[in-house]
């Protein structure tokens, strides 16, 4: 019965920690249809930022949910000006440029930092269920990420902000018929997106050792899960997520955490396969 | 056209002979032969990008399958020409069933990347999780992250103890360079690389035409397989040793570098593009000022930036107009009908 | 990292020594040693303090008037994590470079990839890192501990210490494998009872499904030669889950890249471990080697046991040379062979003439306070695993890594 219980949440906590590493990723590709794939270096930079805050003396929650955003957010910001401006519209390019980009920001991050694993210890004490003891901090990624999910839908759904970007999520052409800038609206997109890549990063960054190429182990499966969930933001960021935590998690629970990983992989290539468009491709279709 | 592809075949001769003549007297044969296969390895996804129109992000999936391939049949067979066959089978076949998979389910560009980036991981962490004694295959355990050293190098076919290896190495593999670069010439020129061409450019208008589009693809693709296979097999023979890395998404990041780098659409940008760069990267491991990874991002992103096609198309377009100053008129000409040609077969 | 100007002077002799073409520096006034690290890249945090650890005891070298009354020079090469850059090196190195001696590789896949063009050039090879042990080759001596040194030490500890059931979660290569049998054997030994054992790839970072696992097995104590920095994350997540306070935990690896300095006194404290170095070993030759390295290079902090391995590997070296009193490469195996030792800041270093490998002092420690104090010195252990396999005396053509079957 506990054990249950312990699986349970360690179920809804691969859920939620896929939701958050790939929330960043999936709102630069909704509106955008930029791949970002420095995406994991941006949270790599969200978990130095938050450490440096700390260590600086800063509150911990205010290093994680304020500090590693914002300064993650600024940098977003200057590589959209810098870079990804110029390449609005050549998927393939943005690409490669976004890989070129999380190539320098794990240099940049190996000069200033160096290569020795550093972290941060987890400000949640540990939790008994039953005879078993879990790790609290948890429960605290499970709460940021049903936060950042109903966030992201009140915000597209009920404010003007929202509704200007759905717009031109949908018909970037005649938003800007409208008078609405794209260029303004893509610049503020890819801020919101850094930001929460820096937020995951951060959030993240109690639970591991962070070294400046740790950003490569998140990428990936960012990547799968927003490709795999499809055109919808929030439906499909949820129904990839949740999918694919919960194949994670059974197969890690029966047999191995690497078996894991490779049933995610598997599914990942079968969901495509039969899906081509992802998830929200076929179901849930028009929804957020 | 005979005519011209007769000066193409001589042409890449003189400049290979004059090439494998003169390198070795600036840099050692040892680090030249691993620039060739590098050569080979960018040149495999040249041809399926630059001229298929397939970015795949897996590409180091079949050079490391190939490496690997060769290592197990080697350590089995104790002999190395047929290991050497099979290093190129094992990856064509796999990108045959991988393609046809990907191809006939109409996957395209971004659901095409994520499907090669994941096989590539799933062959990356199964490899890097058989430490155990119990993965073996024949008598070649797989060995988990520390990879398969002391298998049997390439020997001349029929004497396994006539090994080839330093400069001897270098001109075999330099010739088998050669002919590769030969044989996708001769293919590209064929109404199959010529098809291959259309289907880059428009895959709707060719499948409206009639044609396959599907199979072609997935024929394409396991050609650059087996490419890459074969460059791994040749890598094994020349690191003595194959380890999990040759899969990684760093190593699958760097091909698509060099091809970038170097020029995609042209035979000769990807392989300068990879030998060029690999060489920077050897030459950077002497000095500690800057971190290299940074280097190496960096040059993607301006490339990327200011120099999409690469450096082969920028330079020969250069070319053309120093050229072209002269006289005008005349390139046109020349221009319009060799398109002419080119339409007519 | 402040720089002064004898690391200057060495860095930059090195960058020359590489440079410059072969034929400019000439073979006959210096004595070359070749050495191949991985100083940047992800496995940075070990090849840098090896490199600083392999400078400082060269310059000692020269500073008491070199050997053999000639200058011993630096060719370095950075491998930048890439096994690639190994076999090339490894060329340049030996063929180009000529050097008389090569130190260096950090993972076992490097070591194997250069150290058949170590043994086809004839060049003598030192390998300075703990490992999995079994490697039988005449041409190359290794400075680490290995398994059973270890786990020989600190399992009978650990279990009077903690309990007779026992978990075991190891990295999934070819050194944590190897490793986890010991431990397994060990633990029978004692009188012990093995109740799990789990593999992790190297960059595997979630632990939270195998710390409910580990709690369903209900062991007395946990035993985990964990590798890297993913894997530090296992530490961290025990602690979080409020574990640490009741199954005491044993590593064989962790803290060998200064890793107690990462964690904090809450999550690190009354770890167990057991290696030939910590930085609180309190003996003279401890002492004098941390003062030379900060007056070297400014700060001390980050030398580890792998550095102090390097370091020592270069004194086995130079002492064999003064005996042979030559750089023919027979004649300083010969030296090496009459079992020669040195004092080194780890305690005495001895070199087994069967296998090429050492004998060491081995050190029980535990985690405290970021430090890793010192509980006992088990004094000169045999690397009985290496031994049950080689024997160069009898073989001295043999050249395979054994897989030591227990």
């Amino acid at each position: 019965m506990d054990l249950s219980v312990v699986i349970l949440v360690e179920m809804l906590y691969a859920v939620a920690s896929l939701v958050l590493i790939s929330a960043g990723l999936a709102v630069v590709f909704g509106m955008m249809k930029v791949i970002n794939l420095a995406h994991g270096e941006f949270m790599m930079m969200g978990g130095y930022a938050t450490i440096t805050a700390v260590n600086l003396g800063v509150n911990v929650f205010v290093a994680m949910l304020v500090v590693a955003p914002i300064t993650v957010g600024l940098i977003g910001l200057v590589v959209e000006r810098l870079v990804i401006r110029h390449l609005y519209g050549r998927l393939v390019d943005t690409m490669l440029a976004t890989w070129g980009l999380s190539l320098f920001f794990i240099g940049v991050a190996t000069m200033i930092f160096g290569n020795t694993t550093t972290g941060i210890s987890t400000p949640i004490p540990g939790f008994s269920i039953g005879s078993y003891q879990i790790n609290g901090y948890n429960f605290f990624i499970i709460v940021v990420a049903i936060a950042l999910v109903i966030g992201m839908l009140v915000i597209l759904k009920s404010t003007r902000a929202g509704l200007i970007a759905r717009g031109t999520m949908q018909r970037s052409d005649i938003a800007a018929a409208l008078g609405y800038s794209p260029d303004r609206i893509y610049m503020a997109t890819f801020f919101c997106g850094s930001a929460l890549s820096g937020l995951a990063g951060a959030v993240l960054a109690p639970l591991v050792g962070l070294v400046p190429t740790s950003g490569g182990a998140y990428i990936a499966k960012a990547f799968i899960t927003v490709i795999a969930g499809g055109p919808s933001l929030v439906a499909g960021l949820l129904s990839s997520a949740g999918l694919f935590g919960l194949v994670n998690q059974i197969f890690t629970f029966a047999i191995s955490p690497v078996i894991g990983e490779v049933a995610l992989l598997v599914s990942a290539v079968i969901l495509l396969r039969l899906l081509p468009q992802g998830v929200t491709g076929k179901f849930f279709k028009g929804k957020l | 056209m005979q005519d011209r592809m007769g000066k193409d075949v001589l042409m890449t001769l003189v400049v290979a002979g004059l090439l494998i003549w003169l390198l070795p007297q600036l840099v050692s044969t040892y680090t030249l032969t691993v620039l060739i296969i590098y050569g080979m390895l960018g040149f495999s996804l040249g041809l399926i990008w630059g001229f298929g129109g397939i970015l795949c992000f897996g590409q180091a999936a079949f050079f490391g399958l190939g490496a690997y391939t060769y290592a197990i049949a080697a350590i089995n067979i104790g002999e190395s020409t047929l290991p050497m066959i099979i290093a190129i089978l094992v990856p064509a076949i796999a990108a045959l069933l991988l393609g046809a998979m990907m191809f006939y389910g109409r996957l395209t560009d971004v659901y095409l990347g994520v499907i090669t980036l994941v096989v590539t991981l799933i062959l990356f962490k199964f490899i890097n999780s058989t430490a155990g004694p119990q993965y073996m295959i024949g008598t070649a355990r797989l060995g988990g992250f520390n990879g398969i050293p002391g298998f049997q190098t390439l020997n001349v076919p029929g004497d396994p103890d006539a090994y080839i290896w330093g400069d001897a190495y270098f001109y075999v593999c330099a010739v088998i360079m050669v002919l590769v670069y030969l044989l996708v010439s001769a293919l590209l020129r064929s109404s199959f690389g010529r098809i291959a061409v259309g289907i880059r450019e428009n895959e709707t208008r060719m499948s409206l035409m009639g044609y396959d589009v599907a199979a072609r693809k997935t024929i394409l693709f396991a050609i650059g397989a087996a490419i890459a296979g074969l460059a791994g097999a040749l890598f094994a023979n020349w690191g003595e040793i194959v380890t999990p890395g040759l899969f990684s998404l760093g190593q699958s990041a760097e091909i698509i570098i060099w091809c970038i780098v170097g020029g995609l659409g042209t035979r000769s940008g990807p392989i300068l593009g990879a030998a060029g760069l690999a060489y920077l990267k050897f030459a950077l491991g002497q000095q500690s000022l800057i971190d290299n990874t940074l280097i190496t991002g960096l040059i993607l992103v301006l490339f990327v930036l200011f120099l999409p096609k690469g450096l082969v198309p920028a330079i020969s377009s250069l070319w053309k107009v120093s050229f072209a100053r002269r006289s005008p008129s005349r390139v046109h000409q020349a221009r319009r009908i060799r398109n002419r040609g080119r339409a007519n077969g | 990292m402040s720089l002064d100007r004898r690391a200057f002077l060495g860095g930059t002799a090195a960058m020359t020594g590489a440079a410059m073409l072969p034929s400019f520096a000439s073979a006959a006034e210096t004595i070359k040693l070749g050495s191949i690290l991985d100083t940047s890249g992800i496995f940075d945090a070990y090849g840098k303090p090896m490199d600083m650890a392999m400078r400082l005891a060269v310059d000692e070298v020269n500073a008491s008037g070199g050997l053999l009354g000639k200058q011993v020079e630096v060719s370095g090469y950075d491998t930048q994590s890439d096994m690639a850059l190994y076999s090339q090196y490894a060329q340049q190195l030996t063929r180009q470079d000529r050097v008389d001696v090569v130190h260096g590789g950090i993972l076992s896949a490097s070591r194997e990839a250069i150290r058949q063009t170590m043994r086809k050039t004839k060049t003598l090879y030192f390998y300075n890192v703990l490992y999995e042990g079994g490697v039988c080759d005449r041409n190359i001596f290794i400075n680490g501990v290995t398994p059973a040194q270890q786990v020989e030490a600190l399992v009978p500890y650990a279990m009077k210490k903690a309990g007779k059931k026992v978990y075991v979660l190891a990295a999934d290569y070819n050194y944590g494998q190897i490793t986890a049998r010991w431990i397994q054997k060990f633990v029978a030994d004692n009188g012990g009872e093995t109740v799990g054992l789990d593999f992790f790839p190297l960059d595997v970072s979630d632990f939270g499904s195998t710390i409910a696992k580990i709690q369903t097995a209900a062991p007395d104590l946990v035993i985990a030669p964990l590798v890297g920095g993913a894997h530090l994350s296992f530490f961290r997540q025990w602690a979080a889950a409020g574990m640490k306070d009741r199954i005491p935990l044993a590593s064989t690896t962790l803290g060998v890249g200064n890793e107690q300095l990462v964690l904090t006194p809450e999550e690190g404290n009354g770890i167990m471990v057991a290696y030939n170095y910590s930085q609180q070993l309190d003996t003279p030759a401890n002492a004098a080697f941390k003062a030379s390295w900060l007056a070297a290079f400014g700060d001390n902090s980050n030398i580890h046991e792998t550095a102090v391995s390097t370091y020592q590997g270069v004194k086995t070296w130079a002492k064999a040379v003064e005996m042979a009193g030559s750089l023919d490469r027979d004649s300083i195996i010969d030296a090496l062979e009459t079992g020669i030792s040195i004092e080194g800041p780890g305690g005495k270093v001895t070199v087994d003439p069967k296998t090429h490998h050492a004998v060491l002092d081995v050190h029980l420690m535990e985690f405290e306070d970021q430090r890793m104090k010192v509980i006992e010195t088990l004094p000169q252990r045999q690397p009985i695993d290496t031994q049950s396999v080689c024997d160069l005396a009898a073989s001295p053509n043999d050249n395979t890594q054994y897989e030591i079957q227990i």
